[in-house]
């Protein structure tokens, strides 16, 4: 049994091994090791809080753990990197799941302990565990405050659960990914809200669990509702942004607990989800409100006029191209990752530049469905990552580019973000391949992106559009390259 | 349907409407090709080369225009041609419709449909049918090739041992399609080229050309070509004089001229005066692409090469297409056979005439016997208006300084409004909250600042990593269930054990999947 002290100390080491963890994740090669701090600091927790004072059940735990931990196994072992923002988001479900039973728990235990105390038992005799003896030594206002925690952790872990399971859903196309909204919209949300602000007064004021539970059925609406209310292809937004909710229930939590490893990783999770979530929003130019609640910005005017047509190319007029040029930029979308092309792009890429041609890939920071999924996927298929390059990095070495290949991505190649004050995107920053000497453009069809805006790039005299499924638009092409 | 191409008749014309390949794409839409035997020779396509494309060859004339339903021809047909027309034959060629009324009659009153690849109109949709631009751009580098072929000296500077030689200044005057090819022309072979344009939204072309574009001091609003489709139109008399002002400034330091100022349907106008070619250098070159319109210059004599008595020479051919026919035929048969790509939208060998299309009724002067010339306005602008750019102002750099210093202010001013608010909340906090309480909210706060700065630093590359590892080390929340599951409630102990269950699918699925991630980032 460790005492108190130890298993502080043990706190201490995991909460900056966690740090060390994530701020490893600054480039590739340090990242590598990274994880292996977070997995000894986690490892250091966990034992040092099962074999620390007050936790019993040990059987009860090691069964949890092992069952948890096998299904943790399997699952990451056996997952697409395709899948990757459905995983995610399934992840963010059971962090919020389990703040909202540890909140619940905390009111029951808080219940029993405060009746023992004023029963009259004394403390040795009432066999506490670590939580309970801390609450038995709470005054009255800590007592209060500690409803206030235990209200915050139920609500936001609730809304975690549900938001991330209808994410889930939706990312694994469960669910249709248009955006849809109950009658009322928001306002139902709102009152959503204040019902359970209100019922959370009562419980302050001293009313029984049954508002707890409520809170968390009303709160677990606002979550599946909010959601359901959000479309595709803001999904790199909704993910980071539950991402930073998981953490801030967490941290919830860890008040409650008052436990400080819990108050740190939930404060560390909560601002990683939130600058993710601020980069996205930065990268569609859009407000994070205005993408929660839904919809584009209302246009100022009618959309500018596209005018000419697209041109079609077939595979042959593609590796004429190819061939004659010398720098080629990609740049993927969620397009490819829905065709499952990353092999095949790895594979032309692999043979344009071993004719010596110098090949990058161009990744806007929403391209996909999760924040830096196109380097997963490109890292899965074998893409050296120091070919792949940021926005910033390449946006202006497109005018010395002689061909742009675009795969599966729309609304990020726009260039009437830049044009055309009056379109939805104005504003955007997007890559401006449209300045290469000629664009191809692989896509499935004639229809609009993701946010049904009309794209002028496809109509540009510079671009010509090599229709059908990218992936067997790529492997017809491959054998045509020398 | 036949699509067929006799020798042209005008004399000296060297070009030809179809070509092998020409034909062998317009066979892929469904047609058949027949072309007159010797059609092509004088562009350098043989009979054979034809016929190994599968092209029907016929001998005479007359079995030519009997055997076809559309004849594609380059010149605008001649009266013996037009008598030969049926009401169901369809000719595509130059027509020039506005100047050649009598001919464009007499083809309508014999039922025949006209399609003039002169009238195609300019949208970025019809450029691939564009034959006026594809011959001005074979004229354009012609005209250079012309003048160096009369001009006496290089025309890239070069040092050699025999003695330093100054590079050759090139003016070209209009920067049109023809114009810009000639700047590229004249900058690859080494000139120093200057060009001047009336639209001052071409500079930018010009510029990327190589070329230096000649700015007037002109203060009147200069024209915007875009309200005119992209054309020329008329300057206004000060204007004119401006330029003409700036021209003869150019003169004596010019060594090769080429103009190409066109206005549609008006007389080329006249830019290039008789005491500007006397100013000129002995040995300079003039090349005027307008000659056929009466010449940029008045002492340009259409069709032939003269030398004026200070030696200039000037050059006034209007067949610069035709003297590069071979380049000049593919690209006009190339024109011709996108015509009949959007005159035959099913690829089924069948023509569909469709009037509605603004390609099509812009180039159609004759059809089903009326005379359908002058179009309509197309429905699309030909090119969008540019926006009228507000100059940006050049800021001094007392300008900038004083800039800067505003931002470093509002900058500090927001941090610190930041800092002396969230000082308050907290103070607030602080008043009512117990020390306990406010002992946890120092790690609060002070974990989020870490975080803040540490995940700022995150590579955007590994975004989808971090996820999975914050997914991971969120699932600390298994602390909390660790320390409830020893409670006397069974309620409690079973939310506790699920909750160390689910936490730690977080906890191993998250660690391993990020390792796996993060394995897969290779270095090239």
């Amino acid at each position: 049994m460790f005492s108190l002290g130890l298993t502080s100390a043990a706190y201490i080491a995991a909460a900056v091994l966690f740090i060390l963890s994530l701020g490893g994740l600054s480039n590739q090669e340090s990242a590598k090791r990274a994880v292996w701090y977070g997995i000894v600091g986690m490892g250091l927790a966990v034992f040092a809080t099962v074999f620390g004072p007050g936790v019993y059940n040990i059987v009860l735990i090691l069964i949890a753990i092992a069952a948890g931990g096998f299904a943790g196994y399997y699952v990451a072992g056996r997952v697409q990197m395709t899948e990757m923002p459905q995983l995610v988001a399934a992840l963010h479900s059971f962090v919020g799941l389990a703040a909202v039973f540890i909140g619940l728990n905390a009111d029951i235990m808080l219940a029993s302990v405060v009746a023992l105390r004023d029963g009259g038992v004394p403390l040795a005799d009432a066999q506490l565990t670590g939580f309970g003896e801390s609450l038995w030594k709470k005054d009255a206002v800590e007592i209060a405050i500690l409803k206030v925690e235990v209200f915050l952790g139920i609500f936001i872990g609730a809304i975690t659960f549900t938001g991330s399971v209808i994410a889930f859903g939706k990312l694994a196309g469960r669910v249709d990914g248009k955006p849809t909204q109950l009658p009322g919209g928001h306002m139902l949300n709102a009152a959503a809200l204040i019902a359970a602000l209100l019922l959370g007064v009562m419980y302050f004021n001293g009313a029984g669990i049954w508002t707890m539970v409520l809170v968390t059925l009303i709160a677990g609406f606002i979550g599946w509702h909010l959601i359901m209310g959000i479309g595709g292809a803001d999904m790199p937004v909704v993910v980071s942004m539950l991402n930073s909710y998981s953490g801030w229930a967490a941290a919830a939590i860890g008040f409650t607990l008052g436990n400080d490893l819990l108050i740190v990783v939930g404060a560390l999770v909560g601002s990683s989800g939130a600058i993710l979530s601020y980069i996205m929003c930065r990268a569609m130019n859009r407000k994070f409100i205005n993408v929660i609640l839904g919809g584009f910005g209302g246009s100022k005017g009618p959309a500018m006029e596209v005018e000419g047509e697209q041109i079609a190319i077939e595979a042959e007029g593609v590796a004429n191209a190819l061939n004659d040029a010398d720098s080629i930029i990609i740049i993927p979308g969620y397009g490819m990752a829905v065709a499952q092309a990353q092999q095949s792009v790895s594979e032309l890429v692999k043979k344009l530049r071993a004719a010596g041609k110098t090949v990058r890939f161009a990744i806007h920071p929403v391209a996909g469905r999760l924040p830096g999924h196109m380097n997963v996927l490109l890292a899965e298929a074998r893409v050296p990552y120091d070919i792949v390059m940021e926005m910033d990095e390449i946006n202006d070495d497109f005018p010395q580019t002689d061909v742009a290949i675009v795969i599966g991505s729309n609304d990020i190649v726009n260039p009437a973000a830049q044009d055309d004050p009056n379109s939805p995107i104005a504003g955007m920053p997007v890559l401006e391949c449209w300045k290469a000497k000629t664009v191809f453009v692989s896509k499935r069809g004639q229809g609009t992106g993701y946010s049904g805006i009309e794209n002028p790039l496809f109509f540009k005299e510079n671009t010509r559009m090599f229709y059908g499924d990218a992936k067997a638009s790529l492997d017809k092409l491959i054998p045509l390259i020398d | 349907m036949k699509i067929g191409t006799p020798t042209e008749t005008f004399e000296g014309e060297a070009r030809v409407a179809m070509t092998p390949d020409s034909a062998l794409a317009l066979q892929k839409l469904g047609h058949e090709c027949v072309i007159e035997s010797g059609a092509g020779a004088l562009a350098g396509f043989d009979d054979a080369s034809y016929k190994a494309a599968g092209v029907e060859v016929v001998d005479t004339t007359e079995a030519l225009w009997s055997a076809v339903d559309v004849i594609a021809k380059v010149r605008a047909p001649s009266e013996a041609e037009v008598a030969r027309l049926r009401d169901d034959q369809t000719l595509i060629s130059f027509f020039n419709p506005a100047g050649n009324k009598e001919l464009m009659e007499a083809a309508a009153s014999k039922g025949a449909t006209l399609i003039a690849m002169d009238m195609v109109p300019r949208i970025s949709r019809a450029q691939k049918m564009d034959a006026l631009s594809s011959m001005a751009n074979i004229a354009g580098y012609r005209a250079v090739i012309e003048a160096g072929n009369n001009f006496p000296r290089f025309f890239t500077g070069q040092i050699t041992a025999a003695g330093k030689v100054p590079p050759a200044k090139v003016l070209v005057v209009g920067a049109g399609v023809a114009g810009l090819a000639a700047i590229g022309t004249a900058t690859s072979l080494g000139a120093i080229t200057y060009a001047f344009d009336v639209r001052p939204e071409v500079a930018e072309q010009v510029e990327s050309m190589g070329a230096e574009f000649v700015y007037l001091d002109f203060e009147e609003e200069q024209q915007d070509g875009s309200a005119s489709g992209g054309y020329a139109s008329v300057s206004s008399p000060e204007f004119r004089e401006a330029q003409l002002a700036k021209f003869r400034e150019l003169a004596p330091d010019m060594d090769i001229v080429i103009t190409t100022a066109l206005i549609p349907n008006r007389e080329a106008p006249e830019l290039w005066t008789e005491d500007m070619v006397a100013a000129m250098k002995p040995g300079s070159v003039i090349v005027d692409l307008a000659a056929e319109k009466g010449g940029n210059c008045k002492l340009t004599v259409p069709d032939e090469k003269i030398v004026t008595k200070n030696g200039v020479t000037i050059v006034g051919y209007t067949d610069f297409p035709s003297r590069m026919a071979t380049q000049a035929s593919t690209l006009y048969a190339t024109n011709i056979r996108h015509m009949m790509t959007d005159l035959t939208p099913d690829k089924d060998g069948k023509i569909n005439h469709n009037m509605e299309d603004d390609v099509i009724r812009g180039a159609t002067i004759t059809h089903a016997g009326d005379v359908t010339f002058p179009p309509p306005p197309p429905k699309v602008a030909a090119i969008a208006a540019a926006p009228k750019k507000a100059p940006v102002k050049e800021l001094t750099p007392d300008e900038k300084r004083a800039a800067e210093t505003a931002a470093f202010k509002a900058a500090t001013r927001s941090q610190v409004t930041l800092l002396v608010v969230g000082g308050a909340i907290m103070l607030l906090i602080g008043a009512f909250a117990p020390a306990s309480f406010m002992q946890h909210f120092i790690v609060f706060a002070l974990a989020c600042f870490i975080g803040f700065q540490v995940i700022w630093n995150v590579s955007h590359a590994l975004h989808t990593p971090l996820m999975a590892v914050t997914n991971a080390i969120s699932g600390i929340v298994i602390l909390g269930a660790l320390l409830q599951v020893g409670s006397g409630s069974w309620l409690v102990v079973f939310l506790s054990f699920v909750s160390i269950l689910i936490a730690s699918i977080n906890v191993v699925g998250g660690f391993l999947v990020t390792r796996r991630m993060l394995a897969m980032f290779q270095k090239s």
